[in-house]
């Protein structure tokens, strides 16, 4: 059960050349949004609309009159990315045009707490664009402060270290599953045949479809730029991301299994936001990612039965 | 075609005949059955729209951007409290300079919770580059969406159609439905320079820099001033196509007038009615309508008031530390420039949460009005309960 047939093998697969995204971005130094974005691009292809509120991105995509995309992009507000995509698909719909992407992008912040209603109600009436939400953890942009996807014990400006964050990080993907849309899936950059194949079905697919991407921020999560995918991988080796999809809502996959499986400490320690952890902390990390793997290796196999 | 129909009914059939494609609304009252009525007319066929049922005004703002920016008629309909949750949207649309129409039935804000009309919450929205127009009749409300259209495609700025809660939103008159071929010949499909397009990509809403702010809110400024004389030259359209017109703003019996009564909304069609009857008595009153709001039409107002020696305005409204709305705008049209007429100005608060603007409430401010040289205080309270 472990590798899946639905995502092809890695084996002659192509990633495509094509570069809808421009060089020279004034993304940081190993943004893993930048690169996400740029691999989403080339699954997705040129008949794309890319719908973005406040977030890093309203930087990368860069100031009035230049873009750093080859393909359209509206700029909005904060919360509604979701909302907004809804407006765009119906309008290309009523004008005939069923076959354009619509690719909402959005922060973690913008997902998981301000656009959350927007998200939740676009979703429920199964309006057919992909929300991809490049999840870094916190409010970078803004410098750093927490959000409901912020792991549990990390430092940010806003939960110090002798108050870090006291919360789990919110389960998005459970969330978006439970509303019983078509496709859900996490992906990151370590494996990019992963990652673009994933885009390539959402794509295939009518109505809502959900994207978590893991995106390391080196700033903010105090980490070195050239580790940015190493520490994606070692997401993924340690559970604490693992790469999975979720068909309408109850048919999980999980889409890579590690070859090999690393303690969270590995994950952990190349990142500054978590230095003040005691080795009670990473264990207790350690015992939560073991069991929510467990719960989501019991759910892949429930379907297979 | 005659029907009887509410003023909400009018804003749907107003929206129906302009051909909106996206329709993205939320319910709340008093608005509610406008997007009933389109809810229906999308299920019925008789209107080809996508309708986007969203969980909120904020996103059904939103909502219509999306559509708007993509190249269809967007419209939406809200009120009260969801319009003040649209707000933040509202400036989008305008900054990115959207014609999408918006019906909008004046209500009252909470707290205390109140459904009952008055005009603090589109008046909130005065600054956002918005048109408005405050409607007195339910056929004027079905005219001035079709206007709004036109309009709003022209200078490239949305639009709010207003109209009173319950007294003209729930209340039925006979209405001229007018033929679509008609309509249609008046407003053509909404075919946009620029839109978001996979052949011609673009990147709209980007972040802007102070070297380039300045002179998008500048160009706005622009717009907005042509759009006073646009929306004449629209109405004067419509007059000719549909032989109906009712100016931007619209005196009546203002002719040798010593008191010019200033109203707005349903206030208006009362007023009339008091005119009529003291005009009747030898008393030299009329009025004058003001009809679109944003942009003001500060040069028709001056021209309509000339010479009469005392203005007095009705405000169904408060800006809480300095005086009803509709006062400043007339004081500041008529104050301002060199050699300006300036004769006293009245500045009356009434009808506030729905309280109801009969004819007594109106004689009295007309009756103030007469008996004194200039105001005695910057606000004068009708029918406040001390």
């Amino acid at each position: 059960m472990n590798q899946v047939a639905t995502i092809p093998s890695t084996k002659n697969f192509v990633i495509p050349e094509e570069e809808l995204t421009y060089s020279g971005s004034v993304s940081c130094p190993g943004c893993g949004g930048a690169l996400a974005m740029r691999y989403a691009l080339k699954a997705l292809g040129d008949r794309t609309i890319v719908v973005i509120p406040a977030c890093c991105w309203s930087i990368i995509a860069g100031p009035f009159p230049y873009s750093s995309l080859k393909v359209p992009i509206y700029h909005t507000a904060f919360e509604t990315a979701a909302s907004l995509s809804s407006g765009v698909r119906a309008a290309l719909d009523v004008q005939g045009d069923t076959e354009t992407t619509v690719l909402a992008w959005a922060g973690d912040g913008g997902t998981f707490d301000i656009g959350f209603q927007a998200l939740s109600g676009a979703v429920e009436r199964n309006d057919d664009f992909i929300y991809t939400c490049y999840d870094n953890e916190a409010y970078m942009n803004t410098g750093i402060q927490r959000s409901s996807a912020t792991p549990w014990m990390a430092w940010t400006t806003t939960t110090p270290v002798e108050h870090p964050k006291d919360e789990p990080k919110k389960d998005m993907v459970a969330i978006m599953a439970a509303h019983s849309i078509p496709y859900t899936a996490t992906a990151t950059l370590a494996y990019p045949e992963d990652f673009i194949a994933k885009f390539k079905k959402a794509k295939s697919i009518r109505g809502a479809k959900f994207i978590h991407v893991l995106s390391p921020c080196p700033p903010g999560w105090k980490a070195e730029a050239s580790d940015s995918i190493k520490l994606t991988r070692l997401a993924v080796q340690s559970k604490i991301f693992p790469l999975y999809e979720i068909e309408n809502g109850e048919k999980y996959t999980i889409t890579v299994w590690p070859k090999k499986f690393v303690p969270v400490g590995e994950y952990l320690k190349l990142q500054g936001r978590f230095r003040h952890l005691t080795a009670e902390n990473i264990q207790a990390i350690q015992e939560r990612v073991d069991r929510e793997w467990e719960k989501l290796v019991r759910k892949a196999e429930a379907r297979e039965v | 075609m005659e029907k009887v129909v509410t003023g909400n009914y009018a804003v749907s059939w107003g929206a129906r005949l302009s051909r909106v494609q996206v329709i993205a609304a939320y319910p709340i009252t008093p608005q509610t059955s406008i997007i009933e009525l389109l809810a229906n007319f999308c299920a019925d066929g008789e209107l080809d729209a996508r309708f986007i049922k969203v969980e909120s005004e904020h996103s059904a703002m939103a909502a219509c951007i999306g559509a708007s920016a993509s190249g269809v008629r967007a419209f939406t309909a809200t009120s009260g409290q969801g319009l003040l949750l649209m707000h933040e949207l509202i400036h989008w649309a305008a900054g990115a300079r959207l014609p999408i129409v918006m019906g909008t039935v004046n209500r009252a804000v909470g707290p205390g919770w109140s459904v009952w009309t008055e005009q603090n919450d589109t008046l909130s929205q005065r600054d956002t580059g918005w048109l408005q127009y405050y409607c007195e009749a339910n056929q004027e409300v079905l005219d001035t969406v079709i206007q709004a259209y036109k309009v709003a495609e022209r200078v490239l700025l949305p639009v709010m159609v207003i109209l009173d809660a319950f007294v003209l939103s729930h209340t039925s008159e006979a209405v001229d439905i007018p033929d679509q071929d008609k309509v249609d010949s008046f407003l053509p499909p909404y075919r946009p320079e620029l839109k978001l397009d996979i052949n011609d990509p673009h990147a709209f809403g980007a972040i802007v820099t102070p070297e380039h702010y300045m002179e998008m809110r500048y160009k706005m400024q622009k717009a907005m001033e042509e759009a006073v004389s646009v929306a004449q030259e629209v109405d004067e359209e419509f007059g000719e196509a549909f032989g109906r017109r009712y100016g931007l703003v619209e005196p009546y019996h203002l002719e040798g007038a010593e008191v010019a009564l200033v109203t707005s909304g349903t206030v208006t069609s009362t007023s009339r009615e008091v005119i009529d009857e003291l005009r009747e008595q030898g008393v030299k009153v009329g009025l004058l309508k003001v009809r679109l709001f944003r942009p003001f039409p500060a040069a028709a107002v001056r021209q309509a008031l000339a010479g009469i020696p005392k203005i007095a305005v009705i405000d169904r409204n408060i800006s809480f530390g300095h005086s009803g709305i509709f006062a400043q705008e007339v004081k500041s049209a008529l104050y301002n420039l060199d050699g300006a007429y300036r004769p006293p100005i009245f500045g009356f608060i009434s009808g506030l949460g729905g309280r109801d603007v009969t004819p007594e409430p109106i004689k009295e401010v007309i009756n103030t009005t007469l008996a004194k040289d200039a105001p005695p205080e910057e606000i004068i309270w009708i029918g406040v309960k001390k």
